[in-house]
């Protein structure tokens, strides 16, 4: 188990966003979290990522207990994430967007910048390298200098999966990397994280595209209302009846 | 490489321009603005960097400034403490105190930490205005002495004054210069630019942020101190709101974010009202309007609309190829259907 989270409950004033789900996250494979609208799947994501803290329960990183950890300690353990709207500094270039997703790595501070001392150049250089190679793993070097903003939903989708791994993470947590995206670039964002696993990475996603989590996903966690309604395979999720009915509308949610 | 040189070619006009104008303007008021400006393009330039790279509206920036020079007066004439030393102390306390406030004040985010700090301004302000026995109060504080000599260096005449301004100016542009093209430049334009992915990232936000914030009211308070021992005479005025507000519009009419906005902005208007001094308080209502319409439009200022207008050349020319080649192809095969319709026909 690279993560597990046990009994994972968050509560907003009166709303219980996740309630009381325990669940693990394989290492080196595809881990899906599927559910309708306002299930708490961000929510989750939030308190696996440090940017929420859980109201109970425990996360657990390679063994280690981490739920009191602020977010930037958890990137530094190995966890990355990517957001619905990727967040992206829109008027810079790719380059520069990417080249701050190493710097968790770094340790030159205020005075090193302005000093331009040895540590500084050297961490500048590594940055700018881990920059290019993560932008090669994605596919985007060609458009490493034009600005964001004038690059398509899928690219932005790659930097945004750049800038995660530029943290040398090994779990990357992506939330509906697909959204916004026509059926032809899915297709190339699949094979994206497909290659992410094979590299070595394991990878735990958010996404409404049914056709894309069926096809690479290899465990399926569904949530409805912040409960775990289900867990599995993909054939066992699609077959399970109370996922059907949160999906379809049944008489059991009130 | 040609685009930075030509930089380096402008950088060397304005140092040029900077270092001949007390020769080139002898009328000694035109040298004695000039002076002020370069002041207020400090403090500019401190609030710059925490509101223009980080992405926090300090509005107490007025209220270090104030302290700087007060610090200054105050060590200078009632504790008769050597120039250079009250100086760099000055600068040290206000850091200090700018550390403590920012521990606090960076616990708000956004519109929160904008009126936090504008209250803490305003608390500067009151402490200056009725703490008659140590400021002054309302009277003001008079006789601080102008620039020690250094070695052979006296700065007694407005000139002399001129230069060592312009040299402060030039090192805090370099530092600035120096920040902005580093990796902790970066980790600041990243925490301006989503705090939640820079969390998310690795970066300690609160660290960095803290860091920015001190670095910056260091800045505000060399120019507080500069102003005192230019002036030489200070009163509560300087730590009132309006004065905030001065820096504000000098630094969005010049452009938040960008190395060149302070410079652009404040010369621009500290030359604009005086030139509009006949009009004394009414001048506002040209401003208001100006600055309006400008925050709509331009809303990264003068610098910024500059910077954008270039990128956005950049990016038309780069992809002037692409374009040009799914134009032929358009081209060639809307030529190809006229034909076989022709064939059909």
């Amino acid at each position: 188990m690279l993560l597990h989270v046990e009994r994972l409950t968050k509560r907003f004033g009166g709303l219980l966003a996740v309630n009381d789900v325990t669940f693990s996250v394989e290492q080196g494979k595809i881990n899906a979290i599927i559910g309708p609208n306002g299930a708490g799947k961000s929510t989750f994501f939030n308190l696996i990522s440090g940017l929420h803290r859980p109201t109970s329960g425990t996360i657990a990183f390679k063994g280690r207990d981490i739920t009191r950890l602020p977010a930037n300690e958890r990137a530094k353990l190995g966890i990355a994430r990517t957001f619905q709207t990727t967040h992206l500094f829109e008027q810079a270039t790719v380059m520069d967007n990417v080249i701050i997703g190493h710097r968790l790595r770094t340790s030159s501070n205020l005075f090193d910048a302005i000093l331009r001392t040895k540590r500084h150049r050297r961490e500048e250089q590594a940055c700018k390298e881990k920059a290019m190679e993560v932008l090669d793993f994605v596919g985007l070097t060609h458009v490493a200098d034009r600005m964001v903003a004038n690059l398509s939903q899928e690219q932005k989708k790659r930097v945004a999966f750049a800038l995660a791994l530029a943290t040398d993470p090994e779990l990357v947590l992506l939330d509906e990397p697909a959204a916004g995206v026509n059926p032809d670039e899915t297709e190339g964002l699949e094979e994206l994280i497909v290659k992410m696993v094979k590299g070595g990475l394991t990878v735990c996603l958010i996404e409404h595209k049914m056709s894309m989590i069926m096809k690479i996903a290899d465990r399926i966690m569904v949530l409805n209302y912040g409960e775990k309604i289900a867990e599995g395979t993909p054939e066992e999720v699609q077959n399970n009846e109370a996922v059907i009915q949160a999906y379809l509308g049944g008489s059991t949610v009130a | 490489m040609a685009v930075f040189e030509k930089r380096r070619l402008w950088l060397a006009v304005l140092a040029a321009l900077a270092l001949a104008f007390p020769l080139l303007v002898t009328n000694g008021y035109y040298v004695h603005m000039m002076t002020i400006s370069f002041i207020w393009m400090i403090a500019v330039y401190g609030l710059n960097l925490f509101a223009g790279y980080t992405g926090y509206l300090s509005l107490a920036h007025a209220g270090f400034f104030a302290i700087g020079a007060y610090t200054l007066g105050i060590l200078t004439v009632k504790a008769g403490w050597p120039f250079w030393l009250a100086f760099a102390a000055a600068c040290l306390l206000t850091t200090l105190i700018g550390v403590f406030v920012g521990l606090v004040a960076l616990r708000t985010k956004e519109h929160f930490f904008a009126i936090y700090t504008l209250c803490v301004g305003y608390i500067i302000y009151l402490i200056i205005d009725k703490w008659d026995s140590l400021t002054g109060g309302v009277r003001g504080f008079i006789g601080i002495p102008a620039p020690a000599d250094i070695g052979p260096l006296s700065f007694q005449t407005p000139v002399a004054q001129y230069y060592l301004v312009l040299c402060f100016l030039v090192a805090v542009i370099f530092t600035m210069y120096r920040l902005v093209y580093s990796l902790t430049g970066r980790t600041y334009i990243a925490i301006r630019n989503s705090e939640e992915l820079a969390l998310t990232l690795g970066i300690s936000t609160m660290k960095n942020k803290l860091a920015s914030f001190v670095l910056s009211v260091f800045f505000t308070s060399l120019a507080g101190a500069l102003y005192a021992s230019f002036i030489r005479f200070l009163g509560p005025d300087i730590a009132y709101v309006s004065v905030m507000f001065d820096f504000l519009t000098y630094l969005l009419v010049g452009g938040i974010g960008t190395l060149a906005g302070p410079v652009v902005g404040t010369l621009l208007i500290t030359f604009l009202s005086q030139q509009l001094q006949f009009l004394q308080d009414y001048r506002m209502l040209i401003f208001g309007p100006v600055l309006t319409l400008l925050i709509i439009f331009y809303p990264h200022g003068i610098a910024g609309g500059v910077i954008r207008l270039k990128a956005k050349r950049e990016e038309a020319r780069r992809l002037d190829p692409e374009a040009n080649r799914v134009a032929a192809e358009l081209a060639v095969s809307s030529q190809g259907r006229g034909e076989r319709h022709a064939e059909e026909g």
